[in-house]
């Protein structure tokens, strides 16, 4: 930092980016703003994210303009305080040297910080980020993996641990599932956080995984702190039936790709890598009976069987539901059934509302973490 | 995820799918020795190192040496397919192919058939194909046309390692014969490749490069030219959908004509000969299928129609490079009607 300026640099969002494309810029040159204002979007091999001014000031200077495809750490803006000359800028962005991502916040999401841990006699995969305080744990939805937290967990992790971990079926977690039911899932995500040494934590879980958290606060309420759920599963009866089992049965490209359309709002943005990706897991031996089993036991014909509603009502721990108001996976109506909980809908997102609009749904989590 | 060369890929699916099946067998010249054996067994695994290690861990009832005679090699493992064994067979060089091709031509290709589907014929037969090693015209030919052109056999022709793993998978997973053909020069080819078994289906293409522009189809090592090509031409503003088929036999068209009908230019890079290969072959797919969509002639890039040549500055000229796949772009991009 010189003169008070600051870097605003490609962020690496995930195990696998190494580049990311400006999309636009949301704000002007010259423009004052304040930390965590919206700054200009960046599309990843994933999908395309908002990227926020980490402090606020006057942004000084857009380096990266509109259409740059850059490696992450390379410089994209300098935000600092008005007064500071141009010429002050002018040597600072000259000055400026790419900083190796790993030496960065939020940096720790790479390959090597991935680890196994032994949970209910399942090798299941981790990836933590972060220390300190009440962690945050992670919990992905049905054929996801901890990847999908990408956007979440960078911005959670500052001055907090947080773990998001592949569940038993996914990722690079084993791919025996056994029954893959309810009690099988809920004791896999307690061995984890006892394998990790957490005895309380705030539990985040999407679909799947929302009901998969929900049930470990039902059995062992003293060990959750606060518990957010997106999108969940277990709320309700209805499940789109045809979603699920083509996930199941898909193979193809065009198959996957057209599925992957309906978790989101803007099916526009699914890109070929998100694709690819699901293909690569989907061939792995174990994973089509992985994934058929959990739907037999949680969404068998078509509907959910798994509802903890009622039990989740009676629950003394602060309850926040998020969820997409274009939802066609499961009905944001589902979210009504928790009289309870502070419930949020998101205008123009679909089943990945922590994808789709990751900055508020990560403000919600941290909110709600800071209330309880 | 780990990175691991094609030769690695392609021992680490064999020995995973003999450690799940216990009918599965490997058969060829040399197929035996390398690391794991001593005395007379310790030869080479396989001519370039393939199947190194796997008589140490699964023993010589299951890696078969063999004398030098092609048909017997294929006629063994034919048989051996019909009557419960999933045999991997080893065709050396593909260029051998003449001295066995009626056991694949008119019994391995027709046992389904002729026998009303009541047999299977799981049977697999890896073989080198590829030019760039010096080893002349009867070690360095691209054959798979041939073998594509024959009902009842199925053509997997990998580029990288990663699909090189998950369709070797599939083909000894598979009820019918398939025909395997590694490139010699993609063996020390590094991808991510994951520890764990995968299947890669036959007849589904991998879309290896978005662009609008222009249509690259390219196969085994010629997909990393056709890449380079890509690179370059992304720096004049040419932007080239690469497609690799993977598979010749079946054959992903669906991809190739939904590509064709939006970018409405083709080239198909091919190191084989141009008369009836795949190239001409993919062409007269897309000129029936999708003629309108069609804004420049369809191009091909391929060897010339000559053997391979011994001395190594022909031989270089005589295998397509990224050079001359970016000329063919340029040119199928610049055309107006």
């Amino acid at each position: 930092m010189t003169n008070g300026l600051t870097a605003i640099t490609m962020p690496q969002w995930g195990l696998t980016m190494t580049e990311g494309k400006v999309v636009g810029w949301l704000k002007k040159s010259e423009q004052p703003l304040a930390a965590g204002e919206e700054l200009l979007e960046i599309e990843t091999t994933k999908i395309t994210n908002v990227m926020e001014a980490p402090v606020g000031g006057t942004l000084k200077r857009i380096v990266a303009e509109a259409g740059a495809t850059l490696p992450v750490g390379a410089l994209l803006a300098v935000i600092g305080p008005a007064e500071v000359s141009q010429a002050d800028v002018e040597s600072f962005v000259r000055d400026y040297r790419v900083v190796e991502p790993q030496n960065e916040v939020g940096s720790t999401q790479t390959e090597a910080a991935t680890r196994d841990v032994e949970a209910d006699g399942r090798r299941l995969r981790v990836l933590e980020a972060g220390e300190g305080g009440i962690p945050v744990v992670l919990v992905h939805g049905f054929g996801a993996d901890l990847g999908s937290w990408m956007f979440i967990q960078p911005h959670l992790a500052r001055g907090r641990r947080t773990v998001a971990l592949d569940l038993p079926g996914h990722g690079g977690s084993t791919k025996e599932v056994g029954s893959g039911n309810r009690a099988a899932m809920t004791a896999a995500l307690a061995g984890a956080l006892e394998a990790l040494g957490i005895d309380r934590a705030h539990l985040v879980g999407h679909s799947l995984g929302g009901a998969i958290a929900a049930s470990l606060a039902i059995e062992r309420p003293a060990s959750v702190a606060t518990l957010t759920l997106i999108a969940s599963a277990g709320l309700g009866p209805d499940i789109n039936r045809s979603f699920i089992e083509g996930f199941v049965r898909a193979e193809r490209r065009k198959d996957v790709a057209d599925l992957l359309g309906l978790l989101i709002h803007d099916p526009g943005s699914v890109s070929r890598r998100m694709v690819e990706d699901v293909l690569r897991y989907k061939r792995l031996d174990g994973v089509p009976e992985a994934l058929a089993a959990i739907a037999e036991s949680w969404f068998s014909n078509g509907k959910q069987s798994v509802d903890l509603g009622a039990a989740i009502v009676d629950l003394e721990i602060p309850i926040q539901v998020i969820w997409g108001e274009h939802d066609r996976i499961i009905p944001s109506d589902h979210a009504k059934s928790l009289r309870s909980a502070s419930v949020r809908i998101l205008a123009e997102a679909g089943h990945m509302p922590h994808m789709e609009r990751a900055n508020e749904v990560s403000q919600l989590i941290e909110q709600a973490i800071s209330r309880a | 995820m780990p990175l691991k060369s094609t030769r690695q890929a392609i021992n680490e699916a064999l020995a995973q799918e003999m450690r799940r099946d216990p009918r599965v067998i490997v058969i060829g010249e040399d197929v035996s020795g390398g690391a794991g054996t001593d005395g007379q067994r310790d030869a080479y695994g396989g001519v370039l190192g393939v199947t190194k290690g796997l008589i140490g861990e699964f023993g010589d009832r299951r890696i078969i040496d063999t004398p030098i005679t092609e048909s017997a090699i294929i006629g063994a493992a034919a048989g051996a397919a019909v009557t419960g064994l999933r045999p991997v067979a080893e065709l050396m060089f593909c260029d051998f192919l003449g001295v066995c091709f009626d056991q694949l031509l008119n019994q391995v290709a027709k046992f389904r058939y002729m026998f009303g589907g009541k047999v299977k014929t799981p049977l697999v037969v890896r073989t080198m194909i590829g030019a760039g090693r010096g080893a002349a015209a009867q070690h360095s030919q691209s054959l798979y046309q041939l073998f594509t052109a024959v009902p009842g056999l199925k053509v997997v022709v990998p580029s990288n390692a990663y699909d090189a793993k998950g369709l070797l998978i599939q083909a000894i997973r598979d009820d019918d014969p398939v025909i395997f053909c590694e490139h010699k020069l993609i063996y020390d080819l590094k991808s991510e490749v994951p520890d764990e078994a995968y299947r890669i289906a036959f007849g589904e293409a991998n879309i290896v490069r978005d662009g609008d522009d222009v249509t690259v189809i390219a196969l085994a090592r010629m997909v990393q030219f056709a890449e380079a090509a890509a690179t370059t031409l992304a720096s004049e503003g040419i932007e080239c959908e690469i497609i690799d088929p993977r598979t010749t036999s079946p054959l992903d068209v669906d991809t190739i004509i939904e590509s064709v009908e939006r970018t409405g230019r083709l080239v198909i890079v091919d190191e084989s000969t141009p008369r009836c290969g795949v190239a001409a072959d993919i062409s007269a797919i897309v000129v029936e299928q999708a003629f309108g969509a069609l804004k420049a002639p369809i191009r091909r890039v391929t060897a010339p129609h000559t053997p391979v040549p011994f001395s190594p500055n022909l031989e270089k000229l005589y295998i397509p490079d990224a050079g001359r796949i970016a000329d063919a772009v340029r040119q199928t991009h610049v055309f107006r009607r």
